[in-house]
């Protein structure tokens, strides 16, 4: 709703103010591009794509991998952390060129840099999802004789799944970003270079073109997740419903 | 015969003492009740008893010192701890499935008891569909098909509201005189302690030792309106001046 309006008042302002389609195009101009340029967009969207899913799938590997040994070690926590956060506050505009440059122009510095983006928020997501399991199920659980790797499998990691999900929904709109910036820094082939030759060709047209394309592209990943998510936890929705009415107490 | 005896057990956290001085036994087929003030360090005993923590004093199980503690006890939490993501059935097979008890076979045991548990109908239901009541007893389900020794009930009926709690004591006294558990139950609440032991404990304020012991001679079926007795109302008020009105020679004031 308040995204059509947006684009209302947008596509008047470009038609009625005078201002030059290559400063900024009206929407019907993007749209009209868009399916014009449609398989040059889609061209480009699919390394997009494939570097966002592998990237994300690295990272999401190693952090399921590094949270279960966090769990595990306490120590390692209070001995990793730091690094992880520093890696966070490393600027991509000035990481992406640098990993482009050691590693090529290839798939492999995308799918490092999408990693490097996404793998903190999964990791924390997870640990605090580990920490989040009830006590009381943990002791029992110990009562009935479970060891701490039963207990890992039975109570701490599907307790982590809302944990698991939230962080998924924030990482794969990182992820996306992550690829083009990525691509922004040197690609054969991409929706980040694809914009930044849209750029230099003073087509603001294409490159809002391809903006929309990765909005899309992201929009349909979370959705992806939302869903995966519904799949995964059926409790959740059952316990929205009524209670059920059954024997009195 | 006594099944659980535990001769002057103590604990101290960091200098604490949390347990100055517990005696106490129960015996087969027994339901016996440690009543005391919240914060008296009860729940610490149950943690010594299923091993979760160290204490030091004799701890006897059927005349054989304590050490293999998950082999003898199954514990009921205060909260039910039902696993959410668990349906219900998988909830109450948990204690078997940890024993290696195939899942099949675990459903098997559980499945026609839930009729007698009030369950009937909600095997497949998440513990969310579910009310306070039928959750805590499903988390009974839970902890009698371990078919432990002994029961330990950690307040289990403390999170409830007072009309759900009243009809789950009148349910569990109907329950345990079928199955004549041996149980120790670890309460606050005075009436509860008398409607479901047959003896009581009465502890003090921490750190705690035993100060009272009381049997109940209430003859069963407790009938509810025999709670209203005058032997039961006696039985309450003696209790009640032990836990209101702490002997000043006795009094240890650690508080």
């Amino acid at each position: 709703m308040s995204v059509g309006l947006l684009l209302v008042a947008w596509e008047l302002y470009a038609n009625h103010s005078g201002i030059k389609p290559t400063v900024l195009p009206a929407p019907s101009r993007v749209f009209e591009q868009a399916i014009l340029n449609r398989e040059a967009l889609v061209d480009n969207a699919i390394p997009t794509i494939r570097a966002t899913l592998l990237g994300f799938a690295c990272s999401l590997s190693a952090a399921f991998a590094l949270s279960i040994l966090v769990d595990f070690f306490r120590p390692l926590r209070r001995a990793l952390f730091p690094v992880f956060i520093v890696s966070q506050t490393l600027p991509l505009v000035a990481i992406a060129p640098l990993v482009v440059l050691w590693f090529g122009f290839g798939l492999a510095p995308k799918i490092m840099l999408v990693a490097l983006v996404t793998f903190f928020p999964m990791l924390v997501a997870l640990v605090q999802g580990y920490e989040a399991t009830e006590v009381e199920i943990g002791q029992m659980l110990r009562t009935m004789g479970a060891g701490r790797w039963r207990v890992f499998v039975l109570a701490r990691l599907p307790s982590a799944l809302p944990y698991f999900f939230a962080g998924l929904r924030i990482s794969i709109t990182y992820a996306v970003v992550g690829a083009i910036f990525a691509e922004y820094a040197g690609a054969a082939k991409g929706l980040g270079i694809y914009m930044l030759n849209a750029k230099n060709n003073f087509r603001p047209d294409l490159v809002l073109a391809a903006v929309a394309v990765s909005a899309g592209l992201t929009l349909g990943l979370f959705g992806l997740t939302v869903l995966l998510q519904r799949i995964a936890m059926p409790w959740e929705r059952a316990g929205r419903e009524p209670p059920g009415t059954g024997p009195r107490e | 015969m006594n099944r659980l005896e535990l001769r002057h057990v103590r604990k101290a956290f960091g200098g604490l003492d949390v347990l100055a001085d517990i005696s106490l036994n129960v015996g087969a087929g027994e339901f016996v009740s440690i009543l005391g003030p919240s914060g008296a360090g009860k729940s610490t005993l149950f943690q010594i008893l299923t091993g979760a923590e160290h204490g030091h004093g004799e701890m006897l199980f059927d005349g054989a010192p304590l050490d293999d503690h998950g082999r003898h006890f199954a514990f009921m939490p205060q909260r039910d701890a039902l696993m959410p993501w668990r349906r219900i059935i998988d909830n109450t097979t948990l204690g078997l499935e940890v024993q290696g008890v195939r899942r099949k076979a675990a459903r098997a045991r559980v499945a026609p008891l839930f009729a007698e548990f009030g369950l009937a109908g909600f095997e497949r239901h998440f513990p969310a569909q579910l009310s306070g009541g039928m959750r805590q007893r499903a988390a009974l389900l839970r902890t009698v098909v371990q078919e432990r020794d002994m029961l330990l009930l950690d307040e289990p009926f403390g999170a409830l509201d007072a009309l759900t709690r009243a009809a789950l004591q009148r349910w569990l006294e109907q329950m345990w005189r079928h199955h004549r558990w041996t149980a120790l139950l670890i309460t606050h609440d005075v009436r509860e302690a008398l409607y479901l032991s047959d003896r009581i404990y009465v502890l003090s304020a921490r750190p705690a030792r035993i100060v009272r012991e009381i049997s109940v001679p209430l003859p069963r079926p407790r009938d509810p309106t025999a709670a209203a007795s005058s032997r039961a109302s006696a039985l309450e008020a003696e209790i009640l001046d032990i836990l209101l009105n702490p002997q000043p020679s006795k009094g240890h004031d650690h508080d």
